[in-house]
């Protein structure tokens, strides 16, 4: 058996009081699609959060590809990783947001570019080049030089995700990407994910609220409660026969919010 | 009426000073500006120490008094300085500061998910800061900046004190000269108006320049 891509190993995290985080352990195969669910507050977010380095943990360890990503080995001992450690570790990872954060400044083009060409080096010829190829992708083509705010929800969305796979990442994490869309919009961006998730062998770690979207789309399903991972499991096993019972409220409480699983 | 062309050519040669120690006074502000204002930013507590230490001091006393260090009391201490070198110096540094704070609000007033999205594109901190924050923060700053523009240059009438022949100093002379108050006051009172007027009319131009597309109407 191939080893895990990423590797948590008893991970806390706290907001103030808050235990966001309880001793979460849980382990990533390459090129698995996973989906995690579950109320709000219950860590979901934070896990994906923490990887992409935009939250600290205050204990624990997380492995990407075999290596430490908030430590260093350094003479035998972990000591807390150097902002350039994190920079090459964030290397292999990507990461698109609820609410898109596209750099309202630039173009669309400019946007996809920007980072390969000043993290990378990458030429602007090269950089354009694979940016139109992305923007092929996910059906923009004719958006490039358009600047964010000329661009519906969905289609802001599908940049962003352009933008993040510019930089080629390794694993990429999708935080509610559709959340923040009009209910007509989100079928645009699950197309583009499902295309991803058919053409790439990328691991896709995937929060979302789109039951449905996660049974199709997942390889595993974590259901997440109090900063916990509560049940796991296929698709299939989770979504229709759950066996804790928090699971089977939680699914209950969404097919009522009126969600298609 | 030949006396008064004279006078008002004096005055002319006056403006033409006032606008040169507020152009080069504006740059070295600008300049100070963004060094204090990124310095108070700083992960470094020195160097936020520093800029604190800068923006508190020349913002807390006169310019006139700033000014007449820059001019009597840097030469005691071996820095010669021409009247107008003193002048730029003593503007500069004091709108500076101000404009500091402008920067440093401007920057923080840039949202958190911006710089989020720098560190999930894995852009080092200065990266960041001048391809993403920056720009944005720019357009920020550019009303205040011309609010600052135009203090420094109603500022630049205290060198007539150091006997630099700006637009306030000519006036002075033509009043010696003529005895006539009203003339050469309301002569330069319309022109520290339309410089501000220019200014103003400058800066909003920028900032329609540079807010293009931000707010998704076509160019």
């Amino acid at each position: 058996m191939a080893a895990p891509i990423i590797k948590v190993d008893a991970i806390s995290k706290s907001f103030g009081a808050f235990k966001v985080l309880d001793g979460l352990s849980m382990q990533v195969m390459p090129g698995e699609k996973l989906a995690l669910i579950g109320p709000s507050g219950s860590g979901k977010t934070t896990i994906l959060r923490i990887l992409m380095t935009l939250e600290r943990i205050d204990g624990g360890h997380i492995e990407v590809e075999g290596e430490q990503l908030y430590h260093m080995e350094r003479e035998g001992s972990l000591v807390p990783a150097s902002e350039r450690h994190l920079a090459r570790m964030r290397q292999k990872i990507g990461m698109v947001f609820q609410l898109f954060n596209l750099f309202p400044h630039k173009c669309v083009l400019d946007n996809i570019t920007l980072a390969p060409m000043l993290t990378k080096g990458t030429p602007r010829a090269a950089a354009e080049k694979r940016a139109m190829e992305l923007l092929d992708m996910v059906g923009l083509a004719d958006k490039a030089k358009a600047m964010p705010a000329q661009l519906s929800g969905g289609q802001k969305q599908r940049v962003a995700i352009a933008r993040a796979l510019a930089l080629s990442p390794k694993i990429m994490l999708f935080d509610e990407v559709t959340s923040a869309l009009d209910p007509e919009l989100v079928g645009e961006v699950l197309n583009v994910m499902r295309k991803l998730a058919a053409e790439t062998d990328m691991t896709m770690l995937l929060v979302t609220h789109e039951m449905g979207f996660a049974h199709d789309f997942a390889d595993r399903v974590l259901f997440f409660d109090r900063g916990k991972i509560v049940e796991e499991g296929k698709p299939d096993d989770i979504f229709r026969h759950p066996k804790q019972e928090r699971t089977q409220s939680f699914l209950k409480k969404i097919i009522a919010a009126g969600h298609r699983v | 009426m030949t006396a008064w062309s004279g006078y008002l050519d004096l005055i002319l040669q006056g403006a033409l000073v006032t606008i040169k120690l507020t152009l080069m006074g504006s740059v070295l502000a600008l300049i100070m500006a963004f060094l204090a204002g990124l310095g108070r930013l700083s992960r470094f507590f020195a160097v936020r120490a520093l800029a604190t230490v800068y923006i508190e001091f020349f913002r807390g006393t006169s310019i006139f008094v700033q000014l007449f260090w820059a001019y009597f009391v840097l030469p005691i201490l071996g820095f010669e300085l021409t009247p107008l070198q003193a002048g730029v110096l003593a503007l500069g540094l004091n709108v500076g500061a101000y404009a500091a704070e402008v920067v440093r609000g401007a920057v923080q007033s840039i949202g958190k998910e911006q710089y989020e999205a720098c560190t999930a594109l894995n852009l080092g901190r200065w990266q960041g800061m001048r391809h993403v924050i920056l720009p944005q923060a720019f357009l920020v700053m550019l009303p205040t900046f011309c609010n600052n523009a135009i203090e420094l240059l109603k500022a630049t009438s205290v060198v007539s004190l150091i006997s630099l022949a700006d637009l306030t100093f000519q006036a002075q002379v033509v009043r010696a000269q003529t005895g006539n108050t009203l003339v050469p006051f309301a002569t330069i009172l319309i022109i520290y108006f339309v410089l501000a007027l220019l200014i103003s009319w400058g800066t909003r131009r920028l900032e329609r320049r540079l807010s293009r597309g931000l707010d998704g109407v076509r160019v």
